[in-house]
């Protein structure tokens, strides 16, 4: 299973006059089992390039392969794309429409033409991965909370057993909790569903936290690609572009900065505590 | 997918008819679709062609921005002019078989296509020139006589101009449900028309759902900074006439004069 992008351009409005290009010349490649990041400024074709990831925009040039395949081939299936690739919107509770919960998160399965057994039996098991109890499988899908919610609208996605599942800012507007159970649960699905994760965020704490290879774009292109203890070394570019790097590694910067041994490539709170206190440890010997 | 829709777009500039008084545009506009259907003739036509050209060029707008306009009524305008070009009757100068074509068809033809179109054009270019805030302020000035008959003229107002702040943020809504949906492999272009109108489903409660929600957000803004209607309520920024508004009042009185002095001294 392998998504590559080569060359891949978009421009909005082409050929009219308010003409804006959202991606330049992208090639990236996204394998299997990954937990990927895409970090971006607003407007920096983050979005954009999610959307392409399933075919539901068309790239203005360049091309999309899918296992080798190119997905803008007349004959190729794009339904059966939609479904190898979930693409979860932000806010995606905002699309619920059914009566109840169940009938919602069987929406995709039963478009793709299965069987009766197969939806059923996907989505049952979707909910149960989200964490939705049995009793709220026949509630109406607007009854419930902001976050089970999106956890619904999240399974109606995970239904349709997707091997890449593409989220644009999963965590916006959840409390802390929240955040937190959906990261969770995307971390069981990237383990044990062996799920390929790709995720939009703002939050460079989250990022460093959970992401396993962080893709930073600025005006439509990727400027820099790696794991996040790579990535978040460049922390004058980072700024640059108005995204700044996790809080944990700004203070082992500035500590490393007045003068103090310390190993700066820490990226996550408990890793910077754990320095600090060997740092502290060994000062205090002295 | 379907960002194209542009009803009361916007054209921002600086310009001598972007600066008037929306109360002018509104009375000049009217004006001006009255007076297309006060004559008859070739003569008639160049007057009111040439005084749309004259405040197409003043406002600085690009002729073709106001051409799209006409996108929406093309089947009618198509549909009219065959329909008058073939069903009238008088002094024929093409027939075969069926088909007769006559002279007063073909005049009748281009002068209703005419009058349509810069019908269409006069009143696009007033909402090209006018934010929608401005146009219902204006409006709402000009009926204000009516609230002595108990009409609700400032509600009115009111509601016109939230109506018209909605329509691109339900438009930007409607086309990421149409997205999110098809994600999840729905399909908007296949099936017979009872079908298709079935598939609209998920799109149009999640917009009701949300249209809805946003009503009442607003609402809840709303009364958060003391809105009660239009009692006693003063405005920040006045409508009040400028010497150029009194100057446009002129522009346009000389328009219909001259218009009913060309009408009625040549016979073209």
């Amino acid at each position: 299973m392998s998504l590559i992008l080569h060359n891949v351009s978009y421009t909005y409005g082409k050929g009219s006059s308010d003409e804006k290009q959202a991606l330049r010349n992208i090639d990236l490649e996204i394998g299997s089992q990954e937990f990927t990041a895409i970090v971006g400024h607003t407007g920096s074709g983050k979005s954009t390039l999610l959307q392409l990831l399933n075919g539901l925009e068309k790239a203005t040039e360049g091309t999309v392969y899918y296992d080798g395949k190119d997905i803008y081939d007349k004959e190729y299936p794009i339904k059966e794309l939609r479904s190898k690739v979930g693409l979860v919107f932000q806010y995606p509770e905002h699309q619920l429409f059914e009566s109840s919960v169940i009938r919602d998160v069987e929406f995709g399965p039963r478009n793709l033409g299965w069987d009766n057994l197969q939806v059923e039996l996907s989505s049952y098991q979707a909910l149960k991965d989200v964490g939705i109890g049995e009793e709220l499988l026949d509630v109406s899908p607007l009854a419930l909370s902001g976050g089970q919610k999106r956890r619904v609208a999240l399974a109606g996605v995970l239904a349709m057993q997707p091997e890449i599942l593409v989220l644009d800012e999963p965590m916006a507007g959840l409390d802390p909790m929240g955040r937190q159970e959906i990261f969770e649960l995307l971390q069981h699905l990237h383990k044990e569903r062996k799920i390929s994760v790709i995720f939009a965020s703002h939050s460079m704490d989250d990022v460093a936290e959970y992401a396993k290879r962080v893709i930073v774009m600025q005006d439509g292109k990727i400027v820099l690609d790696g794991t996040p203890r790579q990535v978040f070394q460049y922390e004058k570019e980072l700024e640059q572009i108005g995204l700044g790097v996790p809080a944990a590694t700004r203070v082992m910067h500035r500590l490393r900065a007045d003068g103090n041994a310390v190993d700066d490539s820490c990226i996550t709170a408990q890793e910077s505590v754990q320095e600090i206190l060997r740092w502290y440890g060994k000062r205090g010997a002295k | 997918m379907i960002r194209d829709i542009t009803i009361g777009q916007y054209y921002s500039a600086d310009s001598p008819v972007h600066r008037l008084d929306s109360r002018v545009k509104i009375i000049a506009t009217l004006l001006y679709i009255i007076s297309l259907f006060m004559f008859d003739s070739m003569a008639g036509y160049a007057v009111a062609i040439g005084f749309f050209v004259l405040v197409l060029w003043l406002s600085k707008v690009p002729f073709a921005y106001v051409v799209k306009g006409l996108k929406p009524i093309i089947f009618m305008l198509v549909f009219t002019a065959l329909l008058n070009l073939f069903w009238t009757p008088g002094t024929a100068f093409f027939s075969c078989g069926v088909i007769t074509l006559t002279w007063e068809g073909l005049r009748k033809t281009i002068f209703i296509s005419l009058r349509l179109i810069f019908l269409l054009l006069g009143s696009s270019l007033m909402t090209l020139t006018t934010t929608p805030n401005q146009l219902t302020d204006g409006l709402e000035h000009l009926l204000s006589p009516l609230k002595v008959i108990k009409v609700p003229v400032h509600e009115l107002a009111m509601m016109m101009s939230i109506a018209l702040r909605f329509i691109p943020i339900l438009i930007e809504e409607t086309d990421k449900i149409m997205k999110a949906q098809a994600a999840r492999g729905a399909d908007f272009e296949s099936g017979n028309m009872l079908q298709r109108l079935k598939n609209m489903l998920p799109i149009f409660i999640p917009l009701f759902v949300s249209a809805i929600r946003r009503a009442g957000d607003l609402a809840l803004a709303m009364d958060a900074r003391c809105y009660h209607g239009g009692r006693g309520r003063t405005k920040m920024r006045p409508l009040k006439y400028q010497m150029t508004d009194v100057a446009a009042y002129a522009v346009c009185a000389l328009y219909i004069i001259v218009l009913m002095v060309v009408v009625k001294f040549c016979v073209i």
